[in-house]
């Protein structure tokens, strides 16, 4: 499509030429980005992600490209087995029936002596990967059922709407959990179950600002001037439409998580040996009493992440919504 | 006379609501010439804009227009037959949808709007829409409709084209937006523009300037226009013929001069009446009573007898059709009023009615009648 390259945020060597007084653009993403920077909940909220990614992207590249090997390096065996450990160790600085915390292992050692903080650093991998393919496939499942249904209305409108009322009338737990004891048990029906479950959401969420942006006379003069309906639900209708989805979409990413989390405490995402936040969890419940510390850091783990993706989202919502001038 | 551009007969557009069927447009016929600006005049829910949307057929649902025929250079854009099962349907050279969307709309026909500050798309920037717009209907490519794009931009007057192409539509003044529409519409070389009231938003200063420019560049290019106002000012400053609007009818059709200084029709008369004027000097302006009817339930016989100062009993019986009163040699000038002699049916011995009582609207009277908007 000749057209793409017209996206509002292409014009920052341009906007040179108008000269002062200019009146801030009230669209696009470098305004979003200014918005959120004004705003130090928001701007908490993006530094917290922006280290999880980081930490994401560093264990990723030592997965792909190392294969383990740095991180083994540093902390001893923290995916597989080590052969010969004193099992859960406590943190560095602490004491238990195990022994002594080490430097070695910082956060301690899991019930088969696995570095903690080795696992937690692959774990956020896991959950970033999760919160944002899970929210993806929700957001453009969400976006096109809604954005579509809410231009064309009518029997379209019916029919895709109760269809995605089925899928809310059914409790997403249910759903993710039947869908992947039919697929698969892993990681990737987990997100793929989740972000089915997320669809219904953004449907709604894009559909209602759909419906009135449709009426605008923007819409009318695209018809009139004879682009196609494609182009005006693509260029048009969903760009002006997309600003509460945006905020919905940081939140979900969030949700995401938590709800993976959940389902590989109860065993139906990641599969040992696989490091994830929330099967340490599930492992770790057996040894509350010895070892608490097992339990308590990838939970911190997933409470910051969540909280970031929040405080972000809240950020963004006061930041594109117009009636908040500042 | 030459083969019209624009030939619309007897078009009917009506919507389907829950409370009854809304005869928008109820029968109008036009033409419209090469290099001519054709007025389209009336009050508020006259049907001036549904006429216009139809031509274009852009009526959305609930809508439909549901007669009539419209042709334009030759290719039908609507036209019903009757089937063989007797049932009404599109003729076969009834352009269809994606002809139309290809060919028609923006590339044969282009429409202006009337509120300039809706009729950008915020998110993207002036000059991103203009090009967008040339390449779908001229086959241009990015960089040539660029260049394009800010040729127009220049030839409607914005200073600093080159600049202001990558500007959004909020840094525009209402004016200059309009102006933008102007080239949008023309950038494409339409055969014929509809302007859909385009200056009412605008202040008159600037409602002068665009009125200038419109017809600087349609002198220059040779475009046609239907020009919808519900201003008879508008009209006396630049369209040709006129065609004046009432309950989805046309109730006068004649050339400007004409219409302005031999007024056939009491509706028509009655709109200038209410407009201010400097050549007069008055006490009080004099506005239409009452306001229009529903065009969901409109007035039997002439649809105007309820407010009309000249109604007699026979308007309520008979419903007049446009007919051409002029003399011979003149150019035709139709009014669709019983008074006129030439519909005969008894006007001058009927008794007038008092149409202060009439119809049941006077709840709806206010200062301005029902001009005011």
């Amino acid at each position: 499509m000749a057209t793409e390259t017209d996206t509002p945020t292409d014009t920052p060597a341009n906007t040179e030429g108008t000269g002062a007084g200019e009146i801030e653009a009230r669209v696009g993403l470098r305004y979003t980005l200014r918005q959120v920077r004004r705003d130090t909940t928001a701007r908490i909220g993006i530094y917290t992600i922006g280290f999880i990614t980081v930490v994401a992207v560093l264990a990723s590249i030592d997965h792909y490209v190392f294969g383990y090997g740095v991180a083994e390096a540093i902390w001893y065996s923290p995916v597989q087995d080590p052969e010969q450990v004193e099992r859960l160790l406590p943190p560095v600085g602490m004491e238990n029936q195990f022994g002594q915390g080490t430097l070695e292992h910082p956060m301690g050692t899991d019930h088969r002596g696995r570095d903690i903080l080795g696992r937690l650093f692959y774990g956020t991998r896991i959950a970033i990967t999760v919160g944002f393919m899970a929210t993806a496939i929700g957001l453009i499942g969400g976006t096109l059922i809604g954005a579509i249904s809410g231009y064309y209305g009518g029997w379209i409108d019916d029919v895709l709407q109760r269809f995605t009322e089925t899928i809310y009338a059914i409790p997403f737990l249910v759903l993710v959990i039947a869908f992947m004891t039919a697929f698969g048990r892993n990681l990737t029906f987990a997100m793929v179950g989740v972000g089915i479950t997320s669809v219904p959401v953004f449907n709604r969420l894009i559909r209602s600002r759909v419906v009135s942006v449709r009426e605008e006379d923007y819409i009318e003069a695209a018809r009139a001037a004879g682009v196609k309906d494609r182009n005006i639900i693509f260029r048009h209708v969903i760009p002006n439409s997309f600003a509460p989805v945006l905020v919905q979409a940081t939140l979900q990413i969030g949700v995401s998580i938590l709800i993976v989390a959940g389902l590989s405490f109860l065993g139906f995402g990641a599969q040992p040996p696989t490091p994830s936040w929330g099967q340490m969890l599930s492992a770790s419940r057996n040894y509350m009493l010895p070892a608490p510390t097992f339990s308590i850091f990838p939970g911190i783990a997933i409470l910051i992440t969540v909280i970031g993706f929040n405080i972000l989202g809240d950020g963004l919502q006061d930041a594109l919504d117009p009636r908040i001038n500042n | 006379m030459s083969e019209p551009l624009l030939s619309v007969r007897d078009l009917k557009t009506q919507f389907f609501t829950e409370d009854g069927t809304v005869r928008a447009v109820d029968g109008i016929s036009f033409d419209v010439h090469e290099g001519e600006i054709v007025g389209l005049v009336g009050e508020s829910g006259a049907g001036k804009s549904v006429a216009t949307s139809s031509i274009l057929r852009l009526v959305d649902s609930p809508g439909e227009i549901v007669g009539g025929e419209i042709e334009f250079k030759g290719e039908t854009i609507f036209g019903l037959e009757t089937g063989d099962d007797g049932e009404l349907r599109p003729r076969d050279e009834m352009l269809t949808e994606q002809e139309m969307r290809e060919q028609i709309r923006g590339r044969e026909i282009a429409i202006i709007f009337q509120d300039p500050m809706e009729s950008l798309n915020p998110v993207f920037t002036v000059g991103g829409q203009l090009r967008e717009f040339i390449e779908i209907n001229r086959d241009l490519d990015s960089d040539e409709a660029k260049k394009e794009a800010i040729d127009m931009l220049r030839e409607v007057g914005i200073p600093a084209p080159e600049s202001r192409y990558d500007e959004y539509p909020h840094q525009f003044s209402g004016g200059m937006r309009q102006r933008v529409l102007i080239a949008m519409a023309l950038a494409c070389q339409p055969d014929l523009i509809i302007a859909d009231e385009p200056t009412t938003a605008l202040d008159v200063t600037v409602e002068g300037e665009i009125l200038e420019m419109v017809t600087d560049l349609q002198e220059r290019y040779d475009t046609s226009f239907v020009w919808v106002t519900h201003d008879m000012s508008v009209v006396a400053e630049i369209c040709d013929r006129v065609n004046v609007m009432y309950l989805g009818e046309i109730i006068e059709q004649a050339e400007v001069n004409d219409l302005f200084y031999d007024t056939k029709h009491p509706y028509t008369t009655a709109l200038l009446d209410s407009m201010p004027r400097p050549d007069r000097t008055v006490d009080e302006l004099r506005p239409i009573e009452g306001v229009m009817p529903e065009a969901i339930d409109p007035p039997a016989g002439c649809r105007f007898h309820s407010r009309c100062p000249e109604a007699r009993k026979v308007c309520r019986e008979v419903h007049p059709e446009p007919r051409d009163l002029s003399e011979e040699s003149e150019a035709i000038h139709a009014a669709a009023c019983v008074k006129h002699d030439a519909f005969d049916v008894g006007y001058d011995e009927s008794q007038p009615i008092d149409t202060q009582a009439g119809g049941g609207f006077s709840a709806g009277l206010t200062e301005t009648g029902g001009d005011a908007e």
